[in-house]
């Protein structure tokens, strides 16, 4: 069963026309990995599925409800998709505790204390139990994109939505916050990641998609693609990248 | 010349009842101006074209005129263009809400919209609706920067208030004026009444300093 629904959805910006009639439907379960050059559109798309990006044409549905469904309907699409940012976006007044226990509370109405006691689970969860009561200014960029990825968790979202979580880390915090993404699938989280991590798309991901010039070109088996790319840009891009 | 003290101490009563007329109006004039300076901030920042083009409309032609043009325009000439009687100290706290209002819009739009446009989007992902996101999000990120700005409106203001001798409001400069008119003891009375303002703002300063270091700058 679906959960999310690309119908013909066409975005552009002012002139630029960045994603062009996408059709794409991804099941509950799929741990799906888009890959592309810069300026592919696949940030984009992925920022359509949240109403974060209004698209222009087609429709988009997630959970069964269309993004066009208006603002109370769009809010409870965000609150089924979770969402992960490349430079984490933690709230810096608020210690890692209240990050988390933040979605609960003020989307949710859970009161404080039981919102901050999931908060410490979930931290726990990402490895940080220790971290709680620390500002995101005092953690490293791992840790904070571990609270992040806790942050989104906490308001129990159907769907994760991963907008290149390890392109502002440092390599070798990149392992840390790959593990808690690998972690999060293996649960059998829905989960749509934008990365250039081609090794986690390999192990981890059960779809991998090839974007270029706002259209979906490579749609497969990641171990299949990557073994043996038969699209040349596809191959390319793989130089690349490797 | 001799310095004669004695003259600052039978001054002091009539200066210090003006002193408090100013702490009154600036702090009356203030409370009010922050109401109207959110308000019309927010409205630029976050308002659509209508609300944006009224609350713009109101900055400019405040920032555009000088501050005793306002007040003599408030007890001069709305008595005879509206035929609203205003007493010298109702037209002066007023002058002072309407004048640092439209400052303090522009402080608070240039606040909010300095903070990183991904908490936004954090806030908004989570699902929650845009005013939860002005209050909980951006608000407290937003107001820690405003605290330098604003303690600078605040001293402004408070000296803006000497201005209102022109309207007869018993003031703290109007009072030396008066005490000076008497004795011709310019030199005393304008050394206390100098002083006298720099307790005031200097208090103030103190306020905003413990304030701001009570709060981490985001």
């Amino acid at each position: 069963m679906s959960i999310v629904e690309f119908r013909n959805v066409t975005k552009t910006f002012g002139p630029v026309v960045v994603l062009r009639e996408v059709d794409l439907n991804i099941d509950k379960g799929e741990v799906v990995v888009l890959i592309g050059p810069s300026g592919s559109g696949k940030s984009t798309l992925l920022r359509c599925i949240n109403a974060l990006e209004e698209i222009n044409g087609g429709d988009l549905v997630v959970d069964n409800i269309s993004v066009k469904a208006g603002r109370s309907q769009v809010r409870h699409i965000r609150q089924e998709a979770g969402m992960v940012f490349q430079q984490f976006n933690l709230f810096p007044q608020m210690t890692a505790l209240d990050n988390v226990a933040f979605g609960p509370r003020r989307v949710r109405g859970v009161t404080r204390a039981e919102a901050l006691e999931q908060a410490k689970a979930l931290l726990a969860k990402v490895g940080l139990a220790e971290r709680g009561h620390h500002y995101p200014s005092e953690l490293s960029g791992g840790q904070q994109q571990r609270v992040a990825i806790a942050r989104a968790l906490a308001v129990k979202p159907k769907l994760m939505l991963f907008d290149e979580p390890t392109s502002a880390l440092d390599p070798e915090l990149r392992h840390e916050v790959l593990r808690v993404m690998q972690a999060l699938a293996e649960e059998g989280m829905t989960m749509i990641v934008v990365t250039h991590e081609i090794a986690f798309a390999r192990q981890v991901g059960t779809r991998l998609i090839f974007m270029e010039d706002g259209k979906i070109s490579v749609d497969g088996n990641p171990a299949a693609l990557l073994a043996n790319p038969e699209n040349p840009r596809l191959r390319e891009f793989l130089q690349h990248v490797h | 010349m001799e310095f004669d003290w004695s003259i600052i101490g039978e001054a002091m009563p009539a200066l210090f009842s003006g002193a408090r007329l100013t702490i009154l109006i600036t702090i009356a004039g203030l409370v009010g101006g922050l109401l109207v300076g959110f308000l019309a901030g927010l409205m630029r920042a976050y308002g659509n074209a209508f609300l944006n083009a009224v609350a713009f409309a109101y900055v400019e032609l405040i920032r555009g005129t000088p501050i005793v043009v306002q007040v003599m325009f408030i007890y001069f000439a709305l008595p005879v263009l509206a035929d609203i009687r205003v007493n010298p100290m109702t037209a002066a706290v007023t002058a002072i809400v309407v004048n640092a209002g439209a400052y303090i819009a522009e402080i608070v739009r240039g606040s909010f919209l300095s903070v990183h446009r991904g908490l936004k989007e954090a806030g908004l992902a989570l699902g929650l609706p845009m005013w939860k996101v002005l209050v909980y999000i951006i608000g407290p990120v937003a107001f820690r920067r405003m605290i330098p700005p604003l303690g600078n409106q605040f001293i402004v203001s408070l000296k803006d208030t000497s201005l209102f001798i022109v309207i007869g409001v018993g003031e703290l400069t109007r009072q030396g004026q008066e005490i000076m008119a008497a004795n011709f003891r310019a030199v005393e009375i304008w050394s206390a009444v100098a002083i006298l303002y720099l307790l005031m703002t200097g208090t103030l300063t103190l306020v905003l300093r413990v304030t701001e270091k009570r709060m981490r700058i985001l």
